[in-house]
């Protein structure tokens, strides 16, 4: 009698794999610009990235959202890619490789909401 | 028994043979790059949980030269990322008919990089008008 197919759960991975390519795509290189860039040449305002600013900002419902959503999904995409384009260069997909490189997104999500949870609301 | 040993074609840099190989590569490699962003994204978050002498130390390391050298870079691959997203998008979203037509691929990555150029824009307001 044949199986019933096992569900794989690659279609999870791949949703945030594809959430957060396309969230890299529209806003990352703005994001880049501005924390990478302008925020510590002082390019678009002085002090855009000022603690008292960007801690009051963090404890807005809504940038709570947009930074725990960045942060986590941008991790989860690039993971799932690294994961399977290692396999490109020799280094194949397994539990363990597997386990690292969904570990690693997992425990920035862990620390992403850690964070956004202490700085309060 | 002894296994048989059988030839096994060499596949190292397979990729640098062909352009479009190459292209792919460069394009799935841009991954790195993302990861390293967030993860210093994630960074500045638990130095704002930890308090104020944390994130004064994460904004010291944002003004090292070597972190703004590391960061145009990073907005050199993001650039990229955003062009080699949209450019595969027509293969790998779903067909999208307008009444009896598909749409062509090139008006679904035109609308995609439109869309990019105008959340960033939208982003840079929203930064301008926070630290106004």
């Amino acid at each position: 009698m044949a199986q019933p197919l096992k569900r794989s759960n690659a279609p999870f991975f791949w949703l945030l794999f594809g959430a957060g390519g396309t969230l890299a795509a529209l806003i990352g290189p703005m994001l880049v610009f501005l924390t990478g860039v302008g925020a510590p040449l002082d390019l678009v305002s002085a002090d855009l990235l000022d603690y008292a600013r960007v801690l009051a900002l963090s404890r807005h419902w809504l940038a709570k959202a947009f930074l725990f959503a960045t942060v986590t999904l941008f991790l989860w995409h690039a993971m799932h890619r690294i994961f399977h384009t290692l396999h490109d260069f020799g280094v194949h997909a397994g539990a363990g490789l597997k386990i690292l490189c969904y570990g690693t997104a997992l425990a920035g999500t862990v620390i992403a909401a850690w964070a956004l949870l202490a700085v309060g609301f | 028994m002894s296994t048989p040993r059988t030839y096994l074609r060499p596949m190292r840099g397979w990729w640098r043979e062909n352009p479009f190989l190459l292209r792919y590569m460069v394009r799935e490699v841009t991954a790195v790059l993302v990861a390293a962003y967030a993860l210093v994204l994630l960074a500045g978050l638990a130095c704002l949980a930890l308090g104020a002498p944390s994130y004064a130390a994460w904004l010291r390391f944002l003004k090292h030269p070597f972190t703004v050298g590391f960061h145009v870079v990073t907005l050199l691959v993001f650039l990229y990322h955003t062009w080699s997203w949209f450019e595969i998008m027509p293969k790998t979203m779903p067909a999208v008919f307008v009444g009896r037509y598909r749409l062509p691929g090139a008006a679904i990555t035109a609308a995609g990089l439109a869309a990019a150029v105008l959340c960033c824009l939208a982003l840079l307001g929203v930064a301008l008008w926070l630290s106004r």
